[in-house]
C-alpha cells in the first residue's frame, strides 16, 4: 500500500510538472510567436475566448503567479483555448474527436507488440545458441533502428500503392456513415491494419531484446536447473519458472519506453493521414496552432502517465516482494 | 571447438587490457631503431588482437564498419559532390538511372547528391546532440548517486519525470516555440529530451559504486569531491557511459529526423530529415516516387542498426551471461 501511495504521489508530481512545463514554455520564449497569432485573430473571436488564449500563451500584464492560477483554473474546467486550424472549435473538442482513434489504434498496437515481443524474447532465450537466436535479434535490431514513419511510407507504398491490398489514407471509408454498424467497423479495421502493423514491427524489437536479456539471467539460476532435474515439462520450466521471474524487468521496460513508442506512433498516423492525435499534431505544427499543440502535448502526457501507472499496478500484482511491504 | 572459443575469449581479455594500458612507457632516451621496431611490433600485435576480437564479435565488427562508413561520408561527402545538390534541373522525377544513381526529385534535384551532402548535417547533429545529452546524464546521474539523501531524492524525481513525459511531443512543442529554426535548436531540444535514460542507469551504478573500498579510501584521504566523482568513479563506469552514448545517439538521430519530417527544422538545409519533409509535402508516394524517400530512410536505418550492434557488443562485455559462446544451464 505504501508503495502504491508513493507511486501515486510520483505520478501526481509528474503530471504537475507536465502542466507547468506547458505553462512555462511559451512564457520563456522571447518574442512570443503566439502574440502574432492573436493579433491576427483580433475581432474574429469574442473577447472571452481572446482572454482565454492570452492566458494560455502568457500574453498578459498580470503577475506570473496570477497567470498560473488562471491557467490552472481554465485547465480544470477543460478549457484549452480555441484551435486556429479548426476555427472556432475549442481545442478540447478537436482532441476529443481525435483521441478515440489514437487510443484504439496505438493502444491495441502497443499491447500486441508488447505481448508478442515478450513471447518472442522467451522463445529466443530458451533456444539460445540456435539458428533462431542468431537471426532474430539482429534482424529485429535493424527494424528497431528504422524511423517509424519511414517504415510506414515503405509499407504504404508497397502494400497500399503498388499491391493495392490496403486503403491509402484515412481512418474509414468516407462513403460509409460513422456509427456502430458492421460496415463502418469493418472499414475502420481495414484502415487501421497497416498503421498497426507498422507500429508493431517497429516497436517489437525493444520488448523482445529486453525479455531475452532478462530470461538469460534467470535461465542460469539454480531453481531453473532444479525444475529441469525434477523432470518437469519444458514448457512448464520455460513459462512458469524462467519467464515468470524474468517478466518483471520487462514490465518496467514497458513503462519506460512507452513515451518513445507513442511518439513514433504519432508520426505513423501522419503518414497514413489517420484521423488521430498525430494528424492533429501535424495540422497544429503547419498552422502554428499553438493552443492545439499544447493541448495535444498535455493529453499525450496524461495518457502516457496513466499507462505508466497501470503498469505499476500490474507490477505490484505480479511481484510479491512489493506487496509484502504492506505488513 | 570449445577450446577455440576459450582461446578467443582469452584474447579478448588481452585486447581489452592492451586497449586500456598505455604502452608509451619506454623512456625517451631509449628511442633507437631497436626501440622503434619493438614499438612497431607491439602496435602490430595490438592491431592483430583488435582484429581477433572483432572476428569473435561479428556484430560489433559489422556495427563499427557501418558507423565508420558514415563518418567517412560525413567528412568526404561534400568534397566529392561538387555541384549544388539543391540545383534544379529538367530531369524531373526520374527513377534511378546511370545518370542519377538514386533518381531525382520533383524539381529535378539529384537524390544521390542530396543524401551524400545531407549525411553531414544528420550525422554531426546526431553525434553532437547525443554527446551533449550524455554529458548532462553523466553530471546528473553521478551527482545523484554520489551525494545521496535529499540531493538524490530531488535529482531522481527530476530524472524520472523526464523519463515518463513523452519526449517527442515535448520536443515538438519546444521546437514550435523556438525563436528560430535550424540544426542548433534541434540539437538543443534533442539534448533536453534525451538525457534522462542514461542518467537513471548511471545513478544506479554510482549508488553501488560509492560504497566500494576505493571510493571510501579516496574520501578518507581527503580528496575533493569533484575529483572523487570524475576521476575515481567515472572511469569505472566508462562501459555504461559508452553504451548510454551509443543509445542516445540513436535517439538523437531518430528524434532529429522526426522533427525535421514535421517541418520543425530548417527546411532549406539539406539533411535526411528535410528530404523526408519535401518528399512528404510533394506527395512523393502518390507520384510513385519511391526513390525519393528510400535512400535517406535506408541511411537512418543502417546507421541506427550499426550503432545498436556496437551496443550489443558493449552489453556482452559488461554482462557475460549474454555472450553466445557461454553455455550454462538448460539447453535444447
Amino acid at each position: 500500500m505504501r508503495h502504491l501511495l508513493r507511486r501515486s504521489g510520483f505520478y501526481l508530481v509528474a503530471l504537475w510538472a507536465s502542466i507547468t512545463l506547458n505553462f512555462l514554455i511559451p512564457r520563456l520564449v522571447p518574442g512570443n510567436p503566439a502574440q502574432v497569432l492573436i493579433a491576427r485573430l483580433q475581432g474574429r473571436i469574442d473577447p472571452r475566448a481572446e482572454h482565454a488564449m492570452e492566458v494560455a500563451f502568457g500574453i498578459s500584464h498580470a503577475s506570473l503567479w496570477k497567470q498560473y492560477i488562471d491557467y490552472l483554473s481554465n485547465l480544470v474546467h477543460g478549457d484549452l483555448g480555441i484551435s486556429v486550424t479548426y476555427f472556432p472549435t475549442p481545442v478540447a473538442t478537436v482532441i476529443g474527436q481525435n483521441l478515440p482513434w489514437t487510443l484504439a489504434l496505438v493502444g491495441t498496437a502497443i499491447v500486441i507488440s508488447f505481448v508478442g515481443g515478450t513471447l518472442l524474447g522467451i522463445i529466443v532465450a530458451w533456444r539460445r545458441g540456435s539458428r533462431l537466436d542468431a537471426i532474430l535479434p539482429p534482424m529485429l535490431t535493424f527494424l528497431s533502428a528504422i524511423p517509424y514513419f519511414w517504415l510506414a511510407l515503405i509499407m504504404l507504398y508497397f502494400l497500399g500503392f503498388v499491391l493495392n491490398w490496403f486503403p491509402l489514407s484515412g481512418g474509414y471509408d468516407l462513403s460509409i456513415a460513422p456509427g456502430w454498424t458492421p460496415d463502418f467497423l469493418l472499414s475502420a479495421v481495414q484502415h487501421a491494419l497497416l498503421p498497426a502493423i507498422t507500429i508493431v514491427v517497429s516497436s517489437i524489437a525493444g520488448w523482445q531484446l529486453g525479455m531475452r536479456n532478462a530470461m538469460m539471467t534467470t535461465l542460469s539460476e539454480d531453481y531453473v536447473l532444479m525444475a529441469q532435474a525434477k523432470g518437469l515439462s519444458e514448457r512448464r520450466v520455460m513459462l512458469t519458472y524462467a519467464a515468470r521471474n524474468a517478466i518483471l524487468p520487462n514490465i518496467t521496460g514497458f513503462a519506460l519506453s512507452l513515451g518513445f513508442v507513442v511518439g513514433g506512433a504519432l508520426l505513423t498516423e501522419i503518414v497514413f493521414s489517420y484521423p488521430g492525435i498525430g494528424f492533429a499534431l501535424l495540422q497544429a505544427v503547419q498552422n502554428s496552432d499553438y493552443a492545439l499543440l499544447q493541448g495535444i502535448f498535455l493529453i499525450i502526457a496524461i495518457a502516457v502517465l496513466g499507462a505508466n501507472f497501470l503498469a505499476d499496478l500490474i507490477y505490484v500484482a505480479l511481484d510479491p516482494r512489493v506487496r509484502e511491504e504492506r505488513s | 571447438m570449445q577450446l577455440n572459443k576459450l582461446k578467443a575469449r582469452a584474447e579478448t581479455a588481452q585486447v581489452m587490457s592492451q586497449l586500456v594500458l598505455p604502452k608509451d612507457d619506454i623512456p625517451a632516451s631509449d628511442i633507437t631503431i631497436a626501440g622503434n621496431t619493438q614499438r612497431e611490433l607491439q602496435r602490430e600485435s595490438r592491431w592483430r588482437a583488435v582484429a581477433n576480437w572483432l572476428a569473435v564479435n561479428p556484430k560489433v565488427a559489422f556495427g563499427l564498419g557501418i558507423v565508420g562508413f558514415f563518418v567517412l561520408v560525413t567528412i568526404l561527402g561534400p568534397i566529392v559532390i561538387q555541384h549544388n545538390p539543391n540545383a534544379f534541373s529538367s530531369d524531373v522525377l526520374q527513377p534511378p538511372s546511370v545518370r542519377h544513381w538514386l533518381g531525382t526529385t520533383q524539381t529535378g534535384q539529384d537524390v544521390f547528391a542530396q543524401v551524400v551532402v545531407g549525411t553531414r548535417v544528420s550525422v554531426l547533429l546526431g553525434f553532437g546532440a547525443g554527446f551533449l545529452a550524455t554529458v548532462v546524464s553523466v553530471v546528473i546521474g553521478l551527482a545523484a548517486g554520489y551525494f545521496g539523501g535529499l540531493v538524490d531524492d530531488m535529482l531522481s524525481l527530476f530524472i524520472n519525470i523526464f523519463l515518463v513525459i513523452p519526449a517527442l511531443p515535448l520536443a515538438v512543442v519546444l521546437a514550435a516555440y523556438f525563436p528560430f529554426r535550424g540544426p542548433l535548436p534541434v540539437a538543443i531540444i534533442v539534448t533536453m529530451t534525451g538525457w534522462a535514460w542514461g542518467a537513471r542507469v548511471l545513478r544506479a551504478q554510482t549508488l553501488s559504486m560509492r560504497r566500494r573500498e576505493f571510493v571510501q579510501a579516496a574520501c578518507a584521504s581527503g580528496e575533493n569531491t569533484f575529483r572523487i566523482i570524475f576521476a575515481e568513479i567515472l572511469p569505472n563506469e566508462i562501459a555504461i557511459v559508452a553504451a548510454g552514448l551509443v543509445g542516445t545517439v540513436i535517439y538523437a538521430i531518430l528524434a532529429q529526423v522526426g522533427l525535421e519530417f514535421l517541418g520543425l527544422g530548417d527546411v532549406t538545409i539539406i539533411s535526411w530529415g528535410t528530404m523526408f519533409y519535401w518528399a512528404q509535402n510533394n506527395e512523393a508516394l502518390l507520384l510513385g516516387a519511391w526513390w525519393w524517400f528510400l535512400a535517406p530512410g535506408c541511411c537512418v536505418a543502417l546507421l541506427g542498426a550499426g550503432l545498436a550492434f556496437i551496443n550489443f557488443g558493449i552489453d556482452e562485455l559488461a554482462n557475460p551471461r549474454l555472450r553466445r559462446e557461454r553455455r550454462v544451464g538448460p539447453r535444447r
